[in-house]
């Protein structure tokens, strides 16, 4: 590939538009006004287009295909949101069936079509991926050309290149030098910079908001990297954990490190007394919650981990767990999430003969964890033979459990009294008492009920929270750094009997102008025009 | 606390006729002659006084807003009306911030009504002070919910921008694409003129209709209508006497109340819009135009482009970054692809690709111009239609 030599002697890599030095257009048979995109560098995408990997880089180069890429996120993102996420749908619900329940046809066809999970689909992961691939490649492809361009600049420019600047005007002065002076001294106080170079001047400010673009693109791709790190195991934890008042358990995802006791559970409603938001509640029909809390208090286990011996543990914190301000330990943080209130934790019963009404001995049973037997003493015993925490007949018409938690126990009792040592079977649940064989003399007599709190709490540890908010953090920067300032330049050169003053700015030509104004009202120099205006009003 | 909460509601009554006196102002500004004294100074202060009503008229709204605060023990910003009515505000405050670098009357003769039809909407929700449930008790509220006000306000001056350059080019004589696509925006708007206009009519009758319906889980439900039904819900039963019986009865999937709102809204939009084009026999772009002779389309589209420019960074930090970082907190993740939380991506994503075309693509002009105005209505879509019909984590009422 050939490097073009400029008539200034600069030699610029081959694809250049626009002289990196003097700014001498290449294409001068192009009339109007410079295209001063990217300064007019070679991109390596516009000069290379022969091996695969070209073909790659430039695919993924154009701003064009990076738009597309952006607008089919876009819309693929709004046709996630017509139906609900299968994530969003009951937990008991499937969801083969639900859509097309809920929704009719088109609820099937956003079930056929994969919509239902679209966020992790394959593709709109491949959408992600691709945009994150044209953020880098776009950016690579264009900033260090421009860096090099910009770098390589001079002052004095070439004519041509100053008569096509969108602002650009030529005033006759009496007094070069004078004139020159004092544009400086006002180009200065406006903070610009300035460089001299035979006479003539560039005076510029905000290069730096040049490099915005390309920082906020670096900050997007570490969100981008830091969400792709998610993908991997270990990198976060994501638990929950249901434990009762008064229970201490394992907190999960910790490695068996970490206890938590749930002291108390409670949940706060407004009170409709309050006289602030007496209409509002009144409105809302029911109670509006305030307040869900868990006052948890944390162990560390100290043994050494031994399965089967009982745990040794030491207090470590306390802290009132609640929406909004999670407990946070050692890069853990325990989130309160759900609750169940009113959890049958034991119920009691006592021995009844069926014909006298006459008890004998009364047992606790704890639905948690009951025992085999319970001794009464006196010859009375009851064992439990079967327990089913929560209770229903199968398909088959037989007792069962739909899961450990007791949202409906029930047992089968042998009750062993000293007249009948064999014992009397009796199924025993929330309001049945089934006599099995229809013989017996005794019977469970339900007595007493003792309830609990659950508190449900989400344990999560994330080691990619860190970069995640460094690429946020990055982004911002750039992103504030790209559209809060302008790069400006006026450049004042002398050519023939002439001043010549032209200038450009990447965004803001309002303010750019004001500058000039200024510089204009104090000199001789006369306002330049501005050739995007002049167009506009001969149209 | 009482007395505070009425002088919070008249605060906002107050500012709100303040911002009609803006419009009145600007609107004289730049219809009124052009007339300069010996010394060369323009006499027609109208423009500098529409400024000053603006500025005061936010003054009172920040009052509203502080009153209101302190009334709730809380930012108010927690529900339909008050998170509606502080986007107003926000717009209001990016127009007070704007207008002094371009000194465009024209910019103040648009925003001030849609500052006003914007508080005027929030005003139809129910405006009680509400409670904070557990989820929203955060300094996140606060923050997250300000900066995405902000932003948006801003990037509604964008929107502002657009407008004004759109009617300013479009050739009314023609009546191509662009011509409708114009006309059905003014009529977007005249609609929610027309959904105040005929809520408030209907609740000052006192009007209600109560329906008993079969709701979505196949349970008996009562529904109580603020305008006559003409859709009803699955299965109603009216209970009211001497009320339409609506045409048509709806799944109940669908909300039907609301539903029946728009299509009166619509209704009454469509009633307004043949109404002011019978009177005036010309289209209301074509009505409009003339107001905008002394714009600069290159000024119009610079200022658009400029305030998406400002507003953009805000919106990200507040509608995305704020946000994340309140749902790792709040719901213990960071992203949890709620319909609103998507939404607030998808307009990241389209301003991502407005200022990716206007650099690279050159689409300067109407192409941009048309850009403003989409964002504008994505932003709206986002407030009012997911809110009230996608509900996910994010529905308050």
């Amino acid at each position: 590939m050939e490097k073009v030599k400029c008539e200034c002697g600069h030699v610029n890599p081959y694809g250049t538009v626009i002289c990196e030095s003097c700014g001498k257009p290449f294409f001068e048979e192009e009339k109007g006004l410079l295209n001063m995109r990217y300064e007019g560098v070679a991109r390596r995408s516009q000069t290379y287009n022969k091996t695969m990997i070209d073909k790659v880089w430039n695919f993924f180069s154009s701003v064009k295909v990076g738009i597309w890429i952006i607008v089919i996120t876009l819309v693929a993102s709004s046709i996630g949101t017509i139906f609900p996420q299968e994530f969003y749908i009951p937990p008991t619900a499937n969801p083969t069936f639900f859509y097309e329940a809920e929704y009719g046809a088109l609820g099937k066809i956003y079930y056929l079509l994969g919509f239902h999970d679209l966020y992790n689909s394959w593709w709109y992961m491949l959408l992600i991926a691709s945009l994150g691939v044209s953020l880098i490649i776009c950016s690579l492809d264009r900033v260090v050309p421009l860096h090099r361009a910009l770098k390589t600049q001079k002052v004095t420019r070439h004519e041509s290149f100053l008569k096509r600047q969108r602002v650009h005007g030529v005033s006759k002065v009496a007094s070069f030098n004078e004139t020159r002076n004092q544009a400086k001294n006002i180009l200065k106080a406006k903070k610009y910079k300035l460089f001299e170079e035979d006479g003539n001047i560039v005076a510029e400010k905000g290069r730096f908001s040049r490099w915005g673009p390309y920082v906020n693109h670096i900050g997007l791709i570490i969100f981008l990297i830091g969400c792709m790190l998610r993908f991997f195991p270990g990198m976060y934890v994501d638990e929950n954990i249901w434990v009762r008042e008064g229970e201490t358990v394992v907190i999960r995802g910790t490695d068996g490190e970490f206890f938590l006791r749930n002291d108390q559970f409670i949940v706060d409603f407004y009170d409709d007394a309050d006289e602030r938001f007496r209409d509002a509640l009144v409105r809302a029909g029911s109670p509006i919650v305030k307040k869900y809390q868990t006052s948890a208090t944390l162990f560390k286990r100290v043994d050494d981990g031994v399965v089967g011996r009982d745990p040794e543990l030491v207090e470590v914190a306390r802290h009132d767990i609640r929406v909004n301000d999670p407990f946070k330990f050692e890069g853990y943080a325990l989130y309160q999430y759900a609750f169940k209130q009113n959890e049958i934790s034991q119920m009691s019963f006592e021995i009844e003969e069926s014909e006298t009404g006459e008890r004998f001995g009364r047992i606790d049973v704890s639905t948690y964890d009951p025992q085999t037997v319970y001794n009464l003493g006196g010859g009375y015993k009851v064992e439990i033979i079967e327990y089913f925490p929560d209770f229903y007949f199968d398909d088959r018409r037989t007792p069962a459990s739909k899961s450990r938690i007791p949202n409906n126990p029930a047992f089968i009792f042998k009750i062993i009294t000293p007249d009948n040592e064999e014992g009397e079977i009796s199924f025993v649940g929330i309001q049945t008492n089934q006599d099995i064989n229809g013989e017996n003399t005794h019977q469970m007599r339900f007595v007493d009920i003792d309830m609990n709190h659950v508190t449900n709490l989400v344990v999560r540890k994330d080691y990619t929270l860190g970069i995640l908010m460094v690429g946020g953090i990055v982004f911002m920067i750039g992103l504030i750094q790209g559209m809060y300032w302008t790069h400006r330049r006026v450049w004042i050169q002398k050519v023939n009997d002439e001043l010549w003053m032209s200038a450009h700015t990447n965004k803001n030509w309002y303010g750019l102008k004001k500058d000039i104004e200024a510089v204009v009202s104090k000199t001789e120099l006369t306002m330049p025009m501005d050739n995007v205006e002049e167009e506009e009003k001969k149209s | 606390m009482a007395n505070m909460a009425q002088l919070s509601s008249s605060l906002l009554l107050i500012a709100f006729f303040l911002y009609l006196a803006a419009t009145i102002f600007f609107a004289v500004s730049v219809t009124g002659k052009k007339f300069k004294n010996k010394a060369g100074e323009e006499k027609n202060k109208a423009g500098s006084l529409g400024y000053i009503s603006s500025i005061i008229a936010l003054l009172f709204a920040l009052g509203y807003f502080v009153t209101r605060w302190i009334v709730a023990g809380h930012a108010p910003v927690s529900n339909l009306f008050e998170y509606t009515t502080f986007l107003g505000i926000m717009m209001s405050l990016a127009f007070v911030i704007l207008y002094p670098i371009y000194k465009a009357n024209v910019l103040g003769l648009f925003t001030m009504p849609i500052v006003m039809l914007i508080i005027a909407y929030a005003s139809m929700f129910p405006r009680e002070v509400s409670p904070l449930i557990p989820a929203l008790q955060s300094i996140w509220l606060k923050i997250h919910v300000i900066t995405t006000a902000l932003g948006q306000g801003i990037l509604a001056i964008g929107f502002a921008g657009g407008l004004i350059y759109l009617l300013r080019v479009i050739d009314f004589k023609k009546s191509d694409k662009q011509v409708k696509a114009i006309e059905f925006v003014m009529y977007s708007i005249i609609s929610i003129v027309g959904y105040i206009l005929i809520s408030s009519i209907f609740s000052g009758l006192n009007y209600e209709a109560q329906f008993t319906y079969i709701d979505e889980k196949g349970m008996e439900a009562e529904m109580v209508y603020h305008l006559p039904p003409v859709v009803g819900p699955n299965e109603a039963v009216l209970l009211t006497d001497e009320r339409m019986t609506p045409f048509f009865n709806v799944h109940p999937n669908i909300k039907s109340a609301d539903l029946n709102t728009v299509i009166w809204s619509l209704l009454t939009g469509l009633v307004l819009y043949y109404l002011i084009r019978l009177i005036t026999r010309r289209k209301i772009g074509e009505l409009l135009q003339p107001l905008l002779k002394g714009v600069s389309p290159q000024a119009a589209d610079e200022i658009s482009y400029r305030a998406i420019a400002i507003g953009f960074p805000i919106f990200t930090l507040g509608g995305l970054i704020f946000a994340m970082i309140w749902a790792q907190i709040a719901w213990t993740r960071f992203w949890a692809w709620d319909p609103k939380e998507v939404w607030a991506l998808i307009t990241f994503l389209f301003y991502a690709a407005y200022l990716h075309l206007r650099l690279s693509r050159g689409w300067h002009g109407e192409k941009s111009a048309w850009l403003c105005v989409i964002g504008f209505a994505i932003i709206m879509f986002n407030l009012i239609f997911v809110n009230l019909v996608i509900a996910g984590l994010h529905s308050y009422a």
